[in-house]
């Protein structure tokens, strides 16, 4: 065990101290000398794998709030800590990302003072910051829990339904938009992905990642922490999962059948097996794994599903940013090492400061979950307590 | 009035003195090593490219509805009534969403500086503020770039087909490609031999993400009132079963209330 641990140590070091060395070359030497962008080729993986995956696996943080505190669905309470703080997270490193990938940082405020409503990326820039101080509010109660400041808890207990109903309008706005930035990119995206429903696409994908992701972390904190979700949770998560999964394949195939496309997909190429993968580990795979009873009923096979279906939809991600625009750029990108010790120095920050905030903040039910409203209920509607137990 | 470059690639020298002009109007070097460059960069913006003896310009096109425009989320470029599209260096913060959205692959970055810019060519926004020709036109000794009314210069390219058809491709290349452009070329060979693509949607490329965009200011007050609508349902379902069920005093309170 503590071999183990210190494996883990040294591999959060070397991370972190190559992120740090590239975090330099970026900030002294330019974009140029730090990453393989280039004129044909302006975004690499800071975008398509640190922005787009990133905002889509934080996406558990909206589908649970959402299914907890606006369709009342109280077994899945005990998992909305973890996901909020896990969207929390992913947010700020998305900020933290953007920050490496602009060319001047510093000017990331501007889209404050300076607008265009006509650009995407101006919509993505509202959302990102709205939702950003969404997720940091719906956050705040356990830190305000931890250090017991009774006032702020009641104001943010009070704003709770219109917090999430904010937070989930924003999500579902931004998480398509990240789809609709390649709309206008018709003649230079290859049609295995281009497609006038990309924000419908992205959308329905990220619930079904936020889903996956909600048994994948309930699997490793019960690794780590000790800390798992009960069985049946998992469980209606699986079958959620399944449900999306299968909307989301249907209406992809039906796209590519209405465009004309699915013949070109059986024609060998760079794409064509990159198409594969992606279908293979967001669909076929989790689907045929879900139809089997066995396996949809047991904890260890829910979280290869997760893992799957995670895998997946970055996958996806990544075919939508870099492989279907390389054959139009004319070359294939591969990201240089310095923008990829970014990348890993930013997933083990987050991995550390889940880590962290699992042990000094109550995010894990102990033994009684906290009720998130129970203050409030009582408060406002007496009839409502006995409703909330 | 809108203003507009026709250039026609059956007039063309290669002299390539317009790379030249080109390059002293944006104060950018120029020697024979960057004669010789036959891509558009941060600091070449237009070539004129050569092959067996015949030529086209590469340049920005300044769409008369732009991509990079509709993109830019600080609006640091801007489509002028004037024709040129403009770039404005200290309200952009780098997110090179222009380079990825534009179908001509123009805007250019400095990728090795610390504090980069958008290059591209601007129709010599300035000079055609003043009521001058661009640079590249005026400097152009045989008439193969020629600057005007694109009105003018559109009937002027039709007449050039229409009296030497043989002399020509029958397409402007310009007209109506993403919508139509404020730079439109004739040549005698397909202009798919120099890049540029035949495919190209007739509709501006902004309406692509518009027709999503302009349902946004809908979509809030609406999802907002449907979730504070299934909240209410779902909780108002809840009282009623608890009231029903083991609370009946409770109920009753309740439907007293006004």
């Amino acid at each position: 065990m503590k071999i183990k641990w210190t494996f883990w140590k040294f591999v959060f070091v070397a991370l972190l101290a190559a992120g740090f060395y590239s975090t330099i070359v970026r900030f002294t030497q330019g974009l140029g000398r730090s990453t393989n962008l280039s004129d044909q080729f302006p975004w690499g993986i800071w975008i398509g794998f640190d922005v787009l995956c990133g905002v889509m696996l934080a996406a558990g943080g909206f589908t649970l709030t959402a299914a907890v505190h606006i369709l009342n669905i109280k077994r899945l309470r005990p998992i909305v800590r973890p996901t909020i703080l896990t969207a929390f997270l992913g947010y700020v490193l998305v900020c933290a990302a953007l920050m490496f990938d602009l060319g001047k940082p510093y000017n990331i405020w501007h889209p404050l003072i300076m607008r265009n409503p006509h650009s995407v990326m101006f919509e993505v820039a509202y959302c990102v910051m709205l939702y950003t101080t969404v997720l940091s509010l719906e956050f705040s109660p356990i830190v305000l829990e931890r250090f017991n400041l009774q006032k702020p808890l009641k104001i943010i207990h009070a704003a709770l339904i219109p917090l999430v109903i904010l937070g989930v309008l924003l999500s579902t706005l931004h998480q398509s938009s990240l789809g609709t930035l390649y709309l206008i990119m018709p003649e230079k995206l290859c049609p295995f992905w281009y497609s006038p429903l990309l924000p419908v696409f992205f959308f329905i994908s990220a619930i079904a990642v936020g889903l996956a992701m909600t048994i994948f972390e309930s699997s490793m904190s019960a690794k780590h922490f000790g800390q798992q979700l009960e069985l049946p949770i998992l469980q209606e998560l699986g079958r959620v999962l399944a449900v999306v999964l299968g909307v989301y394949g249907v209406l992809r195939f039906e796209d590519l059948l209405h465009r004309g496309v699915l013949k070109q997909l059986f024609v060998p190429g760079y794409e064509m097996y990159l198409f594969w993968l992606e279908i293979a580990l967001s669909l076929v795979l989790p689907l045929l794994l879900l139809s089997q009873k066995k396996i949809r009923n047991d904890s260890q096979g829910l979280y290869l599903v997760s893992v799957l279906v995670v895998l997946g939809f970055i996958t996806n991600r990544l075919n939508v940013s870099i492989t279907g625009l390389e054959s139009s750029a004319g070359l294939r990108y591969t990201p240089k090492w310095t923008e990829i010790a970014v990348t890993g120095a930013i997933i083990a920050t987050g991995f550390a400061l889940f880590g962290a905030a699992a042990k000094y903040l109550p995010i894990f039910p102990a033994a009684e979950p906290p009720p998130f409203s129970e203050t409030h209920v009582a408060e406002v509607a007496p009839v409502r307590s006995h409703a909330g137990d | 009035m809108s203003k507009a470059l026709l250039y026609d690639a059956t007039l063309c020298i290669d002299c390539k003195q317009c790379e030249k002009a080109c390059a002293d109007e944006n104060h950018l070097p120029y020697d024979d090593a960057t004669a010789a460059e036959s891509i558009q960069s941060d600091h070449k913006f237009t070539v004129v490219l050569a092959k067996n003896d015949k030529y086209m310009r590469r340049l920005c096109m300044n769409c008369n509805d732009p991509a990079c425009v509709s993109v830019c989320p600080v609006a640091a470029l801007r489509k002028t009534d004037a024709g040129p599209v403009t770039y404005d260096a200290d309200r952009c913060m780098g997110c090179r969403y222009c380079m990825a959205a534009c179908p001509f692959g123009v805007p250019k970055y400095e990728w090795n500086k610390l504090a980069p810019r958008i290059r591209k060519c601007t129709l010599c926004s300035n000079r055609v503020q003043q009521g001058k020709a661009t640079a590249c036109a005026e400097i152009c000794p045989t008439g193969a770039t020629k600057f005007g009314d694109r009105d003018e210069l559109l009937a002027e390219a039709q007449k050039r087909i229409r009296d030497n058809p043989q002399n020509y491709v029958n397409h402007i290349y310009g007209v109506n490609e993403v919508g139509g452009t404020s730079v439109l070329l004739l040549s005698s060979v397909p202009f798919e031999h120099f890049g540029y693509r035949s495919d190209m949607p007739r509709d501006p490329l902004p309406l692509f993400t518009y027709r999503v965009l302009s349902r946004i200011p809908d979509f809030v007050p609406l999802g907002g009132i449907m979730l504070g609508g299934v909240w209410w349902i779902t909780h108002r379902r809840e009282e009623v079963a608890a009231a029903e069920g083991g609370h009946p005093r409770k109920a009753q309170d309740e439907r007293r209330k006004p």
